[in-house]
């Protein structure tokens, strides 16, 4: 958003691997974006792009074989509103997963809203009592401080008569219902950045549209930074300001919004872009299609991970070389068609 | 798209069609209600036509189709189909053994092509097994005919050995189309059979279901939550609110110049995929309905902005405000509402 402002949330080089019997998986596999304060950054990517583990592994809560191989998470907290020169800086990736640091800044500081609304409440415990406890886990308050804050946040969200939802249990709400309860969660203590993975697939569409109406509200008045995690790309278009392309565990493209749904530089993005049927597509026409399918994690393809599928495809280069992410015309786009592999590589194969 | 009507022979027609489940309640399972989970809906489909049914979850549109190929038995209601010898029969009655001969020419495709195929059949079994129960017995010729429906769905062959989970979920469901195929249906119900695919592989998908649609002259029921799909594949549309249709018209048409409130609301609720174009949609207050205690009047007036006391009280009908474009609405008429594209 404004430049000026450091960014709270530096990716730089993430690898997060999951060692298999059979293999390694590259779920994630170098991936760097920023996140600014009060910025809404979309990750996008068909599934096994390593959307979901970028971000577990941002909370820290990859499960095994999962870890993470390589890269630093640097994580700026607020410093207590003060803009005092040597802020803190906290590298993720360091710290324990188990330890008192991590799980104070997890749901705290960073906060998830997941995605199954239906099984990220537990069944056998209400609502206000799954909100309190994360209240009192972050904030020396007591219960009854703890329940005026669960029932203020719960009325932020437009929980209507939130004194009884509180004692309801999550089966007995409705999906938007739920769905509101666990952002009400999230939000419980302010945290500066908001992890929102597929917030609305499960839900239908005219909720969607008050829940996405809901966050955009809630960001404009907190500034909070929401990274959205999500295949819908009308979601993106509609909700963020910068988005992060990712297929294969790789950053294709990354730049803002408009650039990237009007001025595409990757193949990918481009070809994305083409193949979803827009309301305003002529009908009946064949879709312009991305030939073949995602491949299997272990049979990963050599070189720019795209390229058995990428209509640029350069023989001996793109199969060969690994891309790098570079910076063209304000974008960051990682492919040949828009840079140089060092001269000795182009004459191989 | 802009076929003649009259040239097309009606293939299916639903006529009131209703199906309530009963809420039991204590020891002796006393009926305390109903739910209206299908509540009145009639359309008709034409053959080679698209028709598809639009609505949110709950709203009756898989019990629907599910009436339809009587995977469940109707409460009331006519499912008159018009079979290969040119008559007409009634599907809500049928009994049994008539509806046997009568499934081959009915097939359905899955929204999940991860649980709808069976883990342990192989793809040869997978797409044989139609041909096997239908009385082709001979193993080598079933061999052929399974062969050729791989090949008409853009698989391998070579693949009829393997299992489903050698395959990722584009090719899942097609394995799924072609097991639809296998018995040269007429009527092919696809229950959301794109919505759990990727974005990259959803438009090969789509695009195989318009190419046999071409070749094979198949009129699909197309049910679907995702309305650019149901934008690009379908001739027709039918949006249905809790059990009942509130507006039924030409794809065109009703995406240009929706008359319902629901419809249009439900329309605008879609994110474009343009930064651009940033939603001025109009948000609906509060929830679906419930169909086991709908509201009185129309079942859409705790929602709607343009609710007035008629609409609390009575249930508008279905009527024709134009030729072939119908719409549940009493204020239908007056309504100008913004439309998409």
């Amino acid at each position: 958003m404004d430049n000026q402002s450091s960014p709270i949330l530096e990716v730089k080089d993430l690898k997060t691997y999951f060692m298999m019997d059979e293999g390694v998986v590259k779920a994630v596999d170098g991936v760097s974006f920023d996140v600014y304060p009060g910025q809404a950054v979309g990750i996008v990517g068909e599934s096994g792009c390593g959307k979901s583990v970028t971000m577990r592994s941002v909370l820290r809560i990859v499960d095994r074989p999962g870890r993470i191989v390589g890269g630093e998470l640097l994580f700026h907290p607020k410093s207590g509103g003060s803009d005092s020169d040597k802020q803190e800086v906290i590298d993720l990736v360091t710290l324990d997963p188990k330890g008192s640091q991590m799980r104070a800044i997890r749901g705290a500081e960073i906060a998830l809203i997941p995605q199954e609304p239906m099984t990220a409440f537990s069944p056998v415990h209400t609502i206000g009592n799954q909100i309190m406890e994360a209240i009192l886990l972050h904030q020396e308050v007591s219960e009854a401080e703890a329940r005026q804050q669960a029932i203020k946040v719960l009325h932020e969200v437009g929980v209507s008569m939130p004194e009884k939802r509180l004692d309801a249990y999550s089966w007995q709400l409705s999906g938007g219902l739920r769905q509101r309860a666990i952002i009400a969660m999230a939000l419980s203590c302010h945290p500066s950045i908001l992890i929102a993975d597929e917030p609305t697939t499960a839900i239908d569409v005219t909720t969607q549209a008050q829940i996405l109406d809901l966050l955009r509200s809630l960001q404009q008045q907190s500034n909070t930074a929401i990274i959205f995690i999500t295949h819908d790309l009308g979601v993106v278009a509609q909700m963020t300001n910068y988005v992060v392309v990712m297929y294969l565990g790789r950053v294709m493209e990354a730049g803002s919004v408009d650039e990237i749904f009007h001025a595409p530089k990757h193949p990918y993005t481009q070809a994305l872009l083409r193949s979803i049927p827009s309301v305003q597509s002529t009908p009946r026409v064949p879709l312009p299609t991305i030939t073949g399918s995602i491949p299997h994690p272990f049979n990963r393809p050599p070189g720019c991970p795209f390229h058995p599928r990428c209509t640029a495809f350069m023989k001996g280069i793109c199969d060969c070389n690994v891309p790098e992410l570079k910076t063209v015309d304000g974008q960051r786009v990682s492919c040949f068609l828009y840079q140089d592999v060092e001269g000795e590589d182009r004459g191989r194969a | 798209m802009d076929v003649p009507e009259q040239n097309h022979k009606v293939l299916l027609e639903v006529k009131e069609l209703k199906k309530y489940f009963p809420i039991t309640q204590g020891f002796f399972r006393k009926t305390t209600g109903y739910v209206r989970a299908v509540d009145d809906v009639s359309f008709s489909i034409n053959e080679g036509e698209t028709l598809g049914l639009v609505g949110e979850s709950g709203c009756g549109k898989t019990t629907t189709s599910r009436c339809i190929l009587r995977a469940q038995l109707p409460s009331s209601g006519q499912i008159l189909f018009r079979t290969k010898e040119d008559a007409v029969v009634d599907l809500a009655t049928l009994p049994e053994r008539p509806l046997r001969a009568l499934r081959p020419e009915m097939q359905m495709i899955f929204q999940d092509p991860f649980n709808s195929l069976d883990a342990r059949m192989t793809l040869m079994d997978i797409v044989g097994e139609p041909l096997l129960v239908n009385g082709l017995k001979d193993r080598e010729e079933r061999t052929e005919r399974v062969a050729d429906l791989l090949r008409l769905v853009g698989l391998r062959p070579e693949y009829m050995r393997r299992f489903p989970h050698a395959f990722s979920g584009g090719e899942r469901q097609r394995i799924g189309i072609a097991r639809a195929l296998a018995l040269h249906p007429r009527l092919v119900v696809a229950d959301e059979p794109v919505s759990a695919l990727d974005v990259s592989v959803q438009a090969q998908v789509l695009n195989l279901l318009l190419e046999l649609q071409e070749k094979f002259h198949l009129t699909y029921l197309f049910v679907a939550h995702n309305l650019s799909v149901v934008k690009h594949i379908t001739d027709r549309v039918a949006v249905m609110y809790v059990g009942k249709i509130v507006e039924l018209a030409k794809t065109a048409e009703i995406f240009s110049a929706p008359r319902h409130p629901y419809t249009a609301a439900l329309m605008s609720s879609v994110p474009v995929p343009d930064p651009r174009l940033r939603m001025q949609n109009v948000i609906l207050k509060g929830e679906v309905a419930s169909p086991a205690n709908p509201p009185s009047g129309c079942y859409f007036h705790p929602r709607c902005d343009y609710a007035t006391d008629i609409c609390r009280a009575e249930m508008p009908e279905l009527t024709e405000i134009s030729s072939g474009h119908f719409v549940r609405c009493h204020r239908a008429e007056e309504l100008t509402l913004a439309g998409i594209g």
